[in-house]
């Protein structure tokens, strides 16, 4: 273990700064030529409470998992924590030596066992005890609780915690986590990955309250979030990252709203300016009204044959939900859909009806919702035009796999041979395939959800130009994205959520990258 | 950066590049071994193993457990289990005897009525299933254990004898190439949902469903139809293993039935490893049934005892099991 962690200090040629929990320097990492960190620096010090911020894509969470030890890095960074120099890729023991402790965003708390079976989770994963005393367990979950102001019964369930609780919770499963294994430094850094946007504005100040406690009895904490007013208000300082580059380390009291948005988005023109000529659009043959349920509060929308309208904002602000609703793959509260002269009530929807109405989903998760990767190519193209291709009592075989190559030809999968399965296909290959399937069917309301994540580059282009190419044969396209610079490429219109609603529509030539981001992060 | 993430993350399937022969032979090799089998016994026992009687029997009277597993492979593929299939074949048997024997009802009317008790199973498994979400292992293994004591009830705890002399001629006594037409009708099953699986959209979406469901429920498939479909089916067809079981016999026995689970269970998925390697499949099914009950045929007039039986299905369900995972990593898993 002692040689896993290398105990000294760091050598006398680089400056050890004693007031730092974790200093990082010359931070490099590429994933098939593109740099997503590119010389990053960070320190933490004791006892405060450090911002990471950053739009999706600028190498915030790959810090964080070459931190929690997901990643290698590349080259020789240093990485110091608490003094002593860790070894890459981070191990988990190395981790609870060196009292690091994680919240990630989904919390990682199983609803079906107890409060006190959840807090001690994380040491039943990695020790063997012949003898639990649930007794003086539940006495020390309470004395914890207490500390903290937490009002948890330890043997209640957990499905009975609102989500706050359960966000309290995990932190301080985690800094007590911290405390016992590393008991006699009293120290430790505690790294917060977005525990925020799930929570309603009265609820994150109760979580900042239990932060705030924390560090007063001597932790240090890595903040990482989107929502720049949290930021402001809980860090002490705060390292910006854009591009996998620093754009900039600040002390919180000293900054403006607007000049933190400033460093996040940047004031360099940005790359994407791809943007779509404006088209001459006909009048709208499509709406929904109405449309509520899940995070979102109402949403109305009418959209033009040939329209591509792009559904965007923070995570949690509901934008993503719609596309589901719409489809009836999750249900909604009340709202309607009308195409021509086809009227649905979306809290009657289902998918069979939306495809039958001319509707189609692509989801966000493709291999769990979209495509099912144990089968072949061609059984997944030919699954929604069985029917058609269907010759009196039998389904043509040949006609199938035919179908299947002529789709496969048209938007690009390869490899060509449809009798693969799909899931040995790459990302962006498998995107382009469940497009195919979905687009022969000559849709008139196109639903998508993050139509080009884990798709690579070329790819990502192939897809914009299939997008735009259903959007001239006439569908009408609703994408929900939170990458804005896919937005800035395909949509003609931008609808920006917060908390369920749409604050900000953007149209056109006000469509930009950083338009979307700063629509995004402003306050309303 | 997530995109790349996802990239990396991302699960290449492995193998997929092997070569047509490789391929043929994976598809083959269970007959293989069961070609080898009887040579390897009529090279020890060509008297008595090599006859055309020997194989006659054979052939026909194991067409219960062939119609008892290509009832299993529908539900499976839909990714449910059925564990009522064996009670649904006793119940199905005791009550043809009681109406034919002890109530005098004409044979025909008989067999529907036991047709009938086998859809009304699949019915309650698929209720239970589908209207609150249970697992199918638990309410089919329930249903089944409940089934069995219905069918104790209803025949009395005693085999009834004396069923028509009519059902047992068309199943047992009648012969075409001196095999028992029970034979056939499997085989007229056998084809008929091998029809299905290969040409039909049906038998498409029953795969999806299997694979996908929350992709097959997306894509518009009318998921729980399909499902109770698959539960109605295999209770259909243990009602017609039954029947066939009762035209074998020429009477009822509530119990011996619940014995052609395990073997059926087994002939299913030792027939996933061929034809088509890693799907449910009822060629591959048949030829499993017909290649374990060679086996033990086999070893039996070696004159090995009685437990061969178990150590020959119980192995094979392992074995069927590990091949199918092994030998095709590049299709999903199985169970």
């Amino acid at each position: 273990m002692e040689a896993a962690l290398g105990s000294t200090a760091a050598q006398g040629s680089e400056a050890l700064d004693t007031s730092l929990v974790l200093q990082i320097d010359g931070l490099h990492k590429s994933f098939g030529g593109v740099k997503a960190l590119d010389h990053v620096s960070l320190a933490v010090r004791h006892g405060e409470v450090h911002g990471l911020l950053g739009q999706n894509g600028s190498g915030k969470s790959t810090l964080i998992k070459i931190l929690s030890g997901f990643y290698d890095a590349d080259g020789e960074p240093s990485i110091i924590i608490d003094g002593r120099r860790a070894r890459l890729p981070v191990s988990p023991e190395a981790l609870r030596q060196h009292g690091v402790s994680f919240v990630h965003q989904h919390l990682g708390l199983l609803p079906s066992l107890t409060v006190l079976e959840n807090l001690l989770l994380l040491d039943l994963a990695i020790e063997n005890r012949w003898f639990m005393d649930w007794r003086a367990e539940a006495r020390r979950a309470r004395e914890l609780f207490d500390r903290y102001g937490l009002r948890l019964d330890p043997l209640s369930s957990l499905s009975r915690l609102s989500p706050v609780e359960r966000a309290q919770l995990a932190i301080v499963r985690a800094f007590d986590q911290l405390r016992r294994s590393n008991a006699e430094r009293s120290r430790g850094l505690l790294i917060l990955d977005e525990p925020t946007p799930f929570l309603p504005a009265h609820d994150v100040e109760a979580l900042f309250k239990l932060i705030r406690e924390i560090v007063a009895d001597g932790a240090s904490v890595i903040f990482v979030s989107h929502d720049i007013d949290e930021v402001l208000e809980i860090t002490d300082r705060a390292t910006v990252l854009r591009d996998g580059r620093v754009a900039g380390v600040f002390e919180t009291a000293a900054m403006t709203k607007a000049e933190v948005i400033r460093l996040i988005v940047g004031r360099h023109v940005d790359l994407e300016r791809m943007r779509p000529p404006a088209k001459a659009l006909p009048k709208p043959s499509l709406s929904i009204a109405g449309l509520s349920g899940g995070a979102v509060g109402s949403f109305s929308v009418d959209l033009r044959a040939g329209e591509v309208v792009g559904l965007t904002g923070l995570i949690g602000s509901g934008y993503s939900d719609v596309i589901y609703m719409a489809f009836g793959a999750t249900p909604a509260q009340s709202g309607t859909l009308d195409i021509a002269d086809d009227r649905v009530e979306l809290g009657r929807m289902s998918p069979r009806r939306a495809i039958g109405m001319g509707c189609i989903l692509i989801p966000g998760d493709r291999l769990a919702s979209g495509a099912v990767p144990g089968l072949t190519v061609s059984e997944n193209l030919n699954q929604p035009v069985l029917s058609r291709v269907t010759r009196g009592w039998a389904l043509a075989q040949a006609a199938l796999i035919r179908n299947a190559r002529v789709l496969a030809n048209r938007f690009d999968v390869r490899p060509r041979d449809p009798t693969r399965l799909l899931g040995a296909l790459s990302g962006g290959n498998q995107q382009k395939a469940l497009l195919a399937k979905w687009f022969q069917t000559d849709p008139r309301l196109i639903l998508l959800d993050e139509p080009t994540q884990g798709v690579d580059v070329g790819a990502r282009t192939q897809v914009f130009e299939a997008i735009a190419a259903a959007a001239r044969s006439g569908a009408s396209i609703l994408c929900a994205s939170s990458d804005y610079e896919q937005l800035t490429a395909i949509c003609d219109r931008v609808l920006v959520f917060k908390r369920g609603m749409v604050t900000e529509e953007l149209i056109g030539d006000r469509i930009s990258k950083s338009a979307i981001a700063q629509a995004c992060y402003r306050a309303d | 950066m997530s995109k790349t993430t996802e990239r990396t993350r991302q699960r290449r399937g492995a193998g997929g590049d092997q070569g047509p022969f490789v391929e043929w032979f994976e598809r083959l090799a269970l007959v293989l071994v069961w070609a080898l089998t009887i040579a390897l016994f009529g090279f020890l026992r060509p008297e008595s193993f090599l006859t055309w009687s020997n194989f006659a029997t054979i052939l026909g009277s194991q067409a219960v457990i062939v119609v008892t597993a290509l009832g299993l492979i529908i539900p499976l593929t839909a990714g449910d289990y059925d564990l009522s299939i064996a009670s649904g074949l006793t119940f199905a048997g005791t009550l043809l005897a009681v109406l034919n024997v002890n109530h005098g009802a004409p044979i025909a009317l008989a067999v529907l009525a036991a047709l009938a008790g086998g859809i009304a199973i699949g019915l309650v498994n698929g209720f239970f299933v589908l209207y609150f979400r249970m697992n199918s292992l638990i309410v089919t293994m329930g249903v089944g254990t409940f089934m069995h004591g219905v069918t104790l009830w209803l025949g009395d705890q005693q085999t009834i004898s004396g069923v028509s002399e009519v059902l047992v001629d068309a199943v047992i006594a009648w012969r075409f190439l001196g095999v028992p037409l029970g034979f056939y009708y499997a085989l007229i099953l056998c084809a008929v949902i091998w029809y299905v699986f290969s040409y039909t959209a049906l038998g498409r979406r029953l795969l999806f469903v299997g694979r996908g469901r929350e992709v097959a429920r997306l894509s518009g498939i009318a998921v729980d139809r399909i499902r109770l479909g698959g539960f109605v089916c295999a209770g259909v067809m243990g009602a017609m293993a039954g029947v066939l079981y009762v035209g074998t016999t020429a009477a009822a026995d509530p119990s011996s039935g619940l014995t052609f689970l395990l073997p059926a269970f087994a002939a299913a998925f030792l027939g996933a490893t061929s034809v088509t390697p890693g799907r449910f499949n009822p060629w591959g099914t048949i030829i499993s049934v017909y290649f374990l009950v060679t086996g033990i045929t086999g070893l039996s007039i070696l004159g090995v005892s009685t437990f061969v039986q178990d150590l020959f299905y119980g192995g094979a369900l392992v074995i069927a099991v590990t091949l199918s995972q092994i030998a095709r990593g590049r299709e999903e898993r199985l169970a």
